[in-house]
């Protein structure tokens, strides 16, 4: 059995979930893990170890927020994971109700995001989930880029006292970690004084610093975007406010948030990221960002044309 | 557990309809009007162990009001029962009153879950159930009141159907039944309880023995549901 730290280069930010989940439910009395199926096949020690903490209620998603709400409400610690559409659009009204509305605390963790399953189509898509949730108050949103990336945000999330998380992972990532710090963002390319800035976030980072690569711009990264970094995107502006936000999910989603932070400055923000529009082809995870213009080549054009 | 003759600073069963005409304004108010009114009021009496001296402790009764409709029969059993001071039931619905036509958790002093959407209550009973035996707190109990029409939820069929097959034993749902479902139920409410391996109880709403007797017959290794059968809401 490696460590998490041997395994790290070769996992999935979802094999980093199961590895990082099945420590903290061993340490960790509090904690449990309430599914829906999908994942259980990755917690057979842990389920076995800690039958009463381990909970798959079936493919009930409903259910699987309000056993998280009850458990909380119990002064447990619960972390409910499925798919992305089924963890956050399906039972949208138990996030509003039974945990913001009661008042407690969890830690969501979801996978398959925007596009990480082209083939599997629309019902398998939740571009939408971080917008949807910035209706509620509360959130704190967690997009790591990369498996070492998400068990550093799953054990702060976690620990976060009786706080209301999401950690969004994805087969999407990029090559290496970054140094990255909850709630703050991260400064990976220094620009001139008369750069712009582009914030990317999550597994947007790889195809942004390739877009970018001949251009004069400061590159902010950004693993956890709720709460937004106000200060530290108002700290990487140099002589003018020109940002452009890259997001591995609905396009404009932080453009509210990059506004509210950039209040009493001129500026201008553009919003990159997954088309509102339904797109109705199938096909591998590089072919959709292509199309969505998320690739290095299409980032390039938008970000050269806004900024330059 | 207290017999009915107990009169608490708030009052007793027959102070109940005083108490919600203060919310209502309506000095007529009988208890027939509030279909709740006289299961939750065996619950709290003779049933429960929660009371105001130990609303905070891990391991007291959980009552959850799922049908969160029409809660004067529950503020008015919350006062009888010293949860807060009857003189409160007169902020009924107003601005800064902690008692709302629906009840809100974080308001309420007594009151285990916010409700007034139909449906969240059952599931919410299911994960405090579990929640409570993954920290070896085998004693405590928890009920959840629901409605005959808000049993259309499907979010109660995820619930029923997991915890039957889970077997989780402390879970208790008390159904009241004043045949309010629009489309109703064939065969009874019990029946889709007892295929799902409830042990369940159907009983006279109105009958304070016979409500007493289903709350405490006992079920081992089964989740329990009493269905409070009470006049129908319209005619």
């Amino acid at each position: 059995m490696q460590s998490v730290h041997e395994s790290v280069h070769e996992a999935t930010m979802r094999e980093q979930f199961a590895a990082t989940v099945t420590e903290l439910l061993e340490r960790d009395p509090r904690t449990a893990l309430v599914l829906a199926d999908i994942g259980v096949a990755q917690f057979p020690e842990a389920a076995r170890a800690h039958p009463d903490r381990v909970v798959n209620v079936g493919i009930r998603e409903q259910l699987l927020i309000g056993v998280a709400g009850g458990l909380a409400l119990t002064g447990m610690r619960p972390i409910a994971h499925t798919f992305a559409s089924f963890l956050i659009e399906r039972p949208f009204e138990q996030l509003k109700l039974d945990l913001v509305h009661q008042g407690v605390g969890a830690v969501l963790v979801s996978a398959a995001g925007s596009y990480d399953w082209p083939a599997g189509g629309r019902t398998h898509m939740s571009p939408g989930d971080v917008a949807l949730l910035d209706t509620l108050p509360g959130w704190q949103v967690h997009v790591p880029g990369h498996p070492a990336e998400a068990d550093l945000l799953l054990r702060h999330a976690v620990a976060a006292d009786d706080s209301l998380q999401y950690v969004r992972l994805s087969a999407h990532q990029n090559a290496e970690p970054r140094p990255v710090a909850p709630g703050r963002f991260l400064t990976v390319r220094q620009g001139s004084r008369t750069a712009g800035v582009v914030l990317a976030v999550g597994p947007m980072l790889d195809a942004v610093l390739e877009a970018t690569e001949t251009l004069d711009v400061t590159v902010l990264y950004a693993a956890t975007v709720r709460p937004f970094d106000a200060a530290g995107l108002r700290a990487a502006l140099g002589d003018r406010a020109d940002v452009v936000l890259v997001e591995p999910y609905l396009a404009g989603t932080s453009e509210r948030a990059a506004h509210l932070a950039l209040d009493g400055l001129p500026h201008r923000v553009l919003g990159l990221g997954v088309p509102v529009a339904e797109h109705r082809h199938y096909g591998s995870i590089p072919e959709h960002l292509a199309a969505y213009g998320l690739d290095a080549a299409g980032l390039h054009a938008r970000i050269a044309e806004r900024l330059w | 557990m207290t017999s009915e003759a107990t009169r608490t600073l708030g009052g007793g069963y027959t102070d109940l309809p005083r108490l919600i005409s203060l919310m209502t304004g309506d000095e007529k108010h009988s208890p027939a009007a509030n279909s709740t009114l006289d299961a939750l009021w065996v619950l709290y009496d003779r049933v429960l162990d929660v009371h105001p001296g130990n609303v905070d402790v891990p391991d007291r009764d959980r009552f959850l009001l799922s049908k969160g409709h029409g809660p004067m029969a529950y503020y008015a059993v919350l006062a009888a029962k010293g949860f807060f001071p009857v003189e409160l039931l007169h902020s009924f619905g107003a601005y800064d009153s902690p008692l709302g036509h629906h009840p809100d958790r974080l308001l309420v002093p007594g009151a285990e879950i916010g409700s007034g959407s139909l449906g969240h209550g059952l599931p919410l009973a299911v994960g405090t159930a579990l929640g409570l035996r993954a920290q070896g707190l085998g004693r405590p109990a928890v009920w959840v009141l629901i409605g005959d029409a808000e049993f259309d939820e499907g979010s109660n069929h995820e619930a029923v159907a997991f915890a039957g097959a889970v077997g989780l034993e402390r879970l208790h749902a008390l159904v009241i039944d004043n045949s309010s479902a629009t489309h109703g139920w064939s065969g009874g409410i019990a029946a889709r309880f007892a295929g799902e391996g409830w042990s369940t109880a159907t009983v006279d709403g109105r009958d304070h023995e016979q409500l007493y007797r289903a709350f405490t017959a006992p079920h081992p290794g089964r989740p329990h549901v009493v269905v409070a059968r009470t006049e129908p809401k319209h005619g």
